[in-house]
């Protein structure tokens, strides 16, 4: 069975095209029912695919299962072809799990909605695209994959295209994505010129036999971490995904949080032989990954858009998971990945729960209280919120502490610091979130207040589940205190992920690391006590006494304005520029004025056709008398 | 035997007539009569010139030549007489229709 | 095979045309079923084209040759792996535009479809017409239907967009003739036979200061035609004014005569004068990318953006061309397809709209999406699929372009690659635009989704894209041969005074000889050289045989270095 791994892809595949072309004339119950099972089965085989993996020789790791040669011309070729190994198993069992529940979810969700169909159309669209990413076994596919998710992300966000903002915001997901992805084909090309193929065995092979320059590997790992900037919303091109949250809620969840967005941090883990090779490069991702998880982090503090909340602290989770893949510890960045894809995911649905109770309210103002509403939502939520905020014995705590223990044990105090700040901040708005939300007084809108209601069951079940992985998921990855062989999760992925780099501390460091971000996430949902809770004029104060801090960090550091007046309108206005001037005035004019000119020189001619015979005649006479003496003398 | 010069001389004589009656006149009969006057110039030398040289070529041209302007006079008087009839004048300075 | 397949796939569609007018005018359905059955069988049998290709030879296929006028001047056809996809291309849209015009055009149909057919049959001469008189007599008449279909059936500023369309190309073409002559002088010089065979005049080595002047003659047409940066503003206003079957054919069809024109004319004909122009060329060709792209941002009409984003692709194809290795020209060759198609549906979606709201501006429209869904669907996949979408065709071509380009030069690959974020921009942009977002024009609500024509007719092109891009393998691999024989035809060329010449001074003499020495001195040399480089290139022993020309020097006693 564990050769049809294959075959993972393919089932939410074929189930989209089903959808899309005939969709139409499928009755909703089936549509739900052949999308979730779809994705389902795509689960069972990943599961069926890891039970095999377990049993595998590691020396015969990657399984490759080659379809047909896909482009191939010259020096170029890719095929069309998956593999399977321990690190695209964990991605693919992510993807399939979470995405089996984010399905369910949606069932409830969009049950209302006219373009049902065409939503698990695409969201089916999005698993086969994601699932293509991280079992391509070569990186041209893998490529393929990266433009499919893509694509979904477009077309989910602007799901609501009648609404002029979800539109917009999917258009610039798109765009700035392709800048990343711009970066990407470079790399492509770099890898396949210089390693000679674009199999990933094959430029493990080439890089490991120093087949590449150094100075080409640190260039190509910076091309490849420039497209893992722009899909994994990193420092500078982040600002895309707070925009993309007009999507569907499950959508945020599913793509924006849990899965695509990460698939820069498998890109870069997969591709570690380069990073592990190039000291700059690794550099380069950790600080990137260190300074978007505070600055996300802070940008977090101020919003009042409940999912926008979450968006910016996707992003900063993210940057964690970069740090990790920046210091070398790539099994810790993975195992953030897989961690955070719960306790993400589980607070966006409870974030669309809350929406939905309240008849799609986002902002927070407008909430507070609903505590004894949602008596299964706000427990959710709350458990994910702890596992966010790295409470110890949840699943946030074990994969947030590895990678700072990495750090730290690398010597990065820099990024090390960088990333408690980041912790204590996130521990803050999280708490802030869930005291605005849940607690305080309630400032709900009357008329919302008319329809207040817990979210059916099929919603509510996946919450549950998500909430139990949030709390277990972490066990598999205990740190070293718990004993050498504790982590289980390093252990699985180890043929892939070479932990021979990872450096261990003393038990006594270890656990002091442990306390400090303890202590740290204490610290943060204490601040958010006094704040919201405690004291809720605190807040206030503060922005009274520093407007400037706060008018920066809610209008999100004006990012976004710069951007569009340092690239985007310079480009329009200028292009506008060159084509009244130049292309209209010059080009044209130039080809009109030598139609013109031609024309011109025609009328002077013309004079001379007086139109009087004799004139004719006299010319005529003139010719032949000139001729004539020419002739004669 | 008069010598082929006085022919020519002749012919040169009622070629330059031609062309300035071809000029000075005015109206469209005349010019037309001119341009017959110097086609028969033309004739009168080649019928000389075959005269003198005993080839019979010259002659045959000469035939050719009136029978082409017999033609010719017919179309041509045809035309004028067609436009006199639309315009009701045969001046040639009336006539600019082909100015540019 | 005897049978003359290429003339019948030529001369049918002629053969329909000459039918047409003999039909009552008043019978418009009549004539449009019989052009359209025309047009299908002439599909139908270039079909045959594709099966019976031979994959393995880089010779012309199909070959049909026979005496014309004389002089050289020979009725003669084929078709290699350069061209069986243009004609396919060809012959696979005409059915596809006549059916989009179908109830469209209503004024003077039976001259509308008896343009179209004749416009086919001048296109797909172009492609296979292997004689050089033959090429530009097809070049020429394929002119005068497309100067009509707009000059009639165009927009409100349409004898303007069709005169600056005609005036511009044929300046072009008249240089190109004159170069045919010269060139055909040169070879009856060199050899004493007349000749126009494009494989004849292959085989002529000229001296690398006449190639300059050939080539730019020839290269002028090709670049206006394509069009090249900065002969490109005929476009937009053409495409603006033509009917929608007009739009699609110039854009799918007409302008891959340009780069048809350099891939079997220009380079291999001119191998020295080529690399000498490449970079100009090259950097043109960037600059059309970005400046075409920036361009298409800022238009304000669907069709015009459309045509901008054409001058975009087109430069990316040439630059592709002039990267002169197997990925850049297969590359280009399978982008020219892709850009037939996706232009080609985008016309023909702006057409539908156009149908529907008589306005192609972008701010007239917002909202179509929720009017019309099925279209919504097939815009989207047009417009990905110019994107260059992966899984879609554009990316096959445009990923193999650029990696064409960035074996040749990082930066122009670079630089090239924006316009994946440019495309992407633009196309999206008026995406947005007109299919999102909130109807803000009344007159959008009463629009209807696209019928079941409609649908006939862009269904194929899409599913064509998606084969495309997913198994490219059913195209590639039959233009292989073709492409290599062709690079190494315009590299060994190349080396017989580049390289093969060995040091610089011994190029510079070679150089000198030929352009001092008198014109029979030089057709003899020339003929000397070309007949044992020939041999040199087939044998491969080039090293001997460069003694053996030295020898040959010797003999007729010049000394190479004074």
């Amino acid at each position: 069975m564990t050769e049809s791994f294959w075959l993972i892809p393919f089932i939410p595949g074929a189930s989209a095209f089903v959808l899309a072309v005939f969709g139409r004339w499928l009755p909703k119950k089936w549509v739900s029912l052949q999308a979730c099972l779809s994705v389902f089965a795509s689960f069972v085989l990943s599961v069926v695919a890891w039970v095999g993996l377990l049993k595998v020789d590691r020396e015969t790791l990657p399984l490759v299962k080659t379809l047909f040669t896909w482009i191939a011309s010259g020096s170029f070729s890719a095929n069309l072809s998956f593999q399977l190994d321990p690190l695209s198993c964990v991605m693919a069992l992510v993807v399939t799990g979470v995405g089996f529940l984010i399905h369910v979810y949606s069932v409830g969700y969009m049950g209302h909605d006219k373009g049902y169909t065409r939503y698990f159309a695409y969201l089916n669209l999005f698993t086969f695209a994601m699932l293509i990413l991280v079992m391509a076994s070569n990186i041209v596919l893998m490529f393929v994959g990266w433009e499919g998710v893509g694509l979904c992300s477009y077309l989910l966000i602007g799901f609501w295209f009648e609404k002029h903002s979800a539109a917009s915001a999917g258009k610039k997901a798109f765009i700035v994505n392709r800048i990343g992805d711009a970066a990407f084909i470079l790399g492509i090309f770099f890898l396949i010129v210089h390693a000679g193929s674009g199999e990933f065995r094959v430029i493990n092979e080439a890089v490991h036999g120093g087949h590449i320059g150094a100075g080409l590997v640190t260039l190509i790992a910076i091309l490849l971490f420039i497209g893992a900037t722009g899909k994994s919303a990193q420092i500078p091109l982040y600002v895309w995904l707070p925009d993309a949250m007009e999507g569907p809620t499950p959508v945020s969840a599913l793509i924006h949080a849990a899965t695509m967005v990460t698939a820069g941090v498998y890109m870069v883990s997969r591709m570690n032989v380069l990073y592990t090779l190039s000291g700059e490069a690794a550099q380069i991702v950790a600080v990137v990954g260190a300074l978007t998880a505070v600055y996300a982090a802070t940008m977090a503090l101020t919003q009042n858009d409940i999912k926008r909340v979450l968006a910016y602290s996707t992003i900063s989770q993210i940057g964690y998971m970069f740090i990790g893949c920046g210091v070398g510890a790539y099994a810790a960045g993975m195992f953030h990945l897989y961690t955070h894809a719960f306790f993400k995911s589980l607070l966006f649905l409870a974030a669309g729960s809350v929406m939905h109770a309240l008849s799609g309210e986002l902002d927070m103002r407008k909430m507070g209280g609903l505590r004894k509403y949602l008596p299964l939502t706000y427990p959710t939520f709350l458990i994910g919120a702890i596992a966010i905020a790295g409470v110890p014995f949840l699943s946030g705590f074990f994969s947030k502490d590895a990678i700072l223990t990495q750090a730290f044990a690398q010597g990065r105090y820099f990024v090390w610091a960088l990333g408690i700040m980041g912790a204590v901040l996130t521990a803050f708005y999280m708490f802030r979130l869930i005291f605005l939300t849940f607690h305080g007084e309630e400032r709900i809108e009357p008329e919302a207040k008319r329809h207040l209601h817990e979210s059916p069951r099929v919603m509510t079940v996946p919450l549950v589940v998500l909430a139990f992985f949030s709390v277990v998921a972490g066990y598999v990855g205990l740190p070293v205190v718990f004993g050498k062989k504790a982590n289980l999760f390093n252990r699985f992925l180890e043929p892939v992920l070479d932990p021979a780099h990872e450096i261990h501390l003393s038990l006594g460091t270890e656990w002091t690391l442990i306390l400090v971000s303890v202590a740290v996430a204490v610290c943060g949902i204490y601040v958010a006590y006094v704040f919201y809770l405690k004291s809720p004029q605190m807040p206030h104060n503060l922005v009274r006494r520093f407007p400037g801090v706060y008018k920066l960090l809610y209008n999100k550091y004006y990012v976004d304005e710069v951007y569009d007046a340092v690239f985007v309108s310079p480009t329009v206005k200028g292009s506008e520029a060159v084509y009244t001037r130049f292309d209209l005035r010059v080009i044209d004019g130039t080809i009109d004025g030598t139609a013109k000119a031609t024309g011109l020189a025609g009328r002077v001619l013309s004079l001379f056709q007086s139109g009087l015979v004799k004139d004719y005649a006299l010319a005529m006479l003139l010719g032949v008398v000139i001729f004539l003496g020419y002739l004669l003398f | 035997m008069i010598p082929v010069s006085y022919f020519f001389g002749l012919s040169l004589i009622l070629f330059a007539l031609g062309i300035i009656a071809f000029f000075i006149k005015r109206d469209l009969i005349t010019m037309f009569m001119a341009v017959e006057v110097m086609l028969n110039a033309a004739n009168l030398a080649f019928i000389s010139l075959a005269k003198a040289s005993g080839s019979l070529s010259g002659q045959v041209i000469v035939f050719f030549i009136i029978t082409v302007a017999a033609a010719e006079a017919a179309i041509g008087l045809a035309i004028i007489l067609l436009v006199f009839r639309q315009r009701k004048t045969i001046k040639t300075e009336e006539f600019r229709l082909m100015k540019g | 095979m005897n049978f003359p397949v290429l003339s019948v796939v030529t001369f049918l569609p002629l053969a329909g045309a000459i039918l047409l007018v003999f039909l009552p005018a008043e019978k418009k359905n009549l004539l449009r079923y019989v052009a359209f059955a025309f047009a299908l069988v002439t599909f139908a049998v270039s079909l045959a084209l594709y099966f019976n290709f031979d994959a393995t030879t880089p010779q012309p296929q199909f070959e049909e040759k026979s005496a014309w006028l004389g002089y050289g001047i020979n009725y003669h056809l084929g078709l290699d792996g350069i061209s069986l996809y243009l004609v396919l291309l060809t012959t696979f849209l005409l059915p596809i535009v006549l059916l989009s015009s179908w109830t469209y055009i209503e004024k003077r149909v039976k001259e509308y479809l008896v343009f179209m057919l004749l416009l086919e049959t001048g296109i797909i001469g172009v492609f296979v017409s292997l004689n050089l008189f033959l090429f530009y007599v097809f070049w020429e008449a394929m002119l005068i239907p497309m100067y009509f279909l707009i000059g009639v059936w165009g927009g409100p500023r349409r004898i303007y967009a069709t005169l600056k369309f005609v005036l511009m190309t044929m300046f072009g073409s008249l240089l190109m003739l004159v170069a045919i002559f010269v060139l055909y002088a040169y070879y009856y010089k060199a050899t004493g036979i007349y000749s126009f065979n494009i494989f004849d005049h292959y085989q002529l080595i000229l001296n690398p200061g006449v190639q300059a002047w050939l080539f730019l003659a020839f290269a002028l047409a090709f670049a206006i035609k394509v069009p090249m940066f900065p002969f490109h503003t005929w476009l937009p206003d053409a495409h603006v004014e033509a009917p929608t079957a007009g739009s699609v054919i110039l854009a799918a069809v007409l302008l891959k005569m340009g780069t048809y024109g350099f891939l079997r004319f220009a380079l291999p004909l001119f191998p020295d004068a080529t690399e000498r122009f490449l970079p100009l060329l090259a950097v043109l060709s960037l600059v059309g990318i970005i400046y075409g792209g920036l361009m298409a941002l800022i238009q304000k009409d669907v069709k015009s953006l459309v045509a901008y984003s054409s001058v975009s692709h087109m430069g990316l194809i040439m630059l592709a061309v002039f990267a002169l290795n197997v990925e850049g020209v297969q590359g280009a060759i399978y982008q020219m397809i892709n850009h037939g198609l996706s232009t080609g549906a985008l016309f023909l979606i702006v057409g539908i709209l156009y149908e529907r709201a008589h306005t192609r501006l972008i701010k007239d429209f917002g909202g179509v999406s929720s009017q019309m869904p099925v279209f919504a669907a097939f815009f989207l996949v047009c417009v990905l699929s110019s994107v260059g979408l992966p899984g879609l065709n554009g990316f096959v071509g445009e990923v193999l372009c650029l990696f064409g380009v960035f074996r040749v030069s990082t930066l122009m690959a670079i630089l090239a690659v924006t316009t994946v974020i440019l495309a992407a921009a633009y196309l999206l942009w008026m995406y947005q635009r007109v299919m999102h977002g909130p109807v803000k024009n009344e007159k959008v609500r009463t629009f209807k989704d696209m019928n079941l024509r409609e649908i006939a007719y862009l269904a194929p092109i899409v599913i064509l894209m998606f084969w495309m891009g997913i198994y490219p393998e059913t195209f590639l691999r039959k233009m292989d041969s073709s492409v290599v024989h062709l690079l190494n035809r315009v590299k060994n060329r190349q080396r017989v005074f580049v390289q093969e010449a060995g040091t610089a001074r011994e190029k510079l003499a070679i150089v000198k000889r030929v352009e001092t020495g008198t014109q029979e001195s030089m057709a003899e040399g020339t003929a000397i050289k070309n007949a044992v480089m020939e041999e040199a290139v087939i044998a491969g022993h080039r090293e001997e045989k460069k003694k053996e020309l030295e020898a040959v020097d010797k003999e007729r006693g010049g000394n190479p270095d004074d």
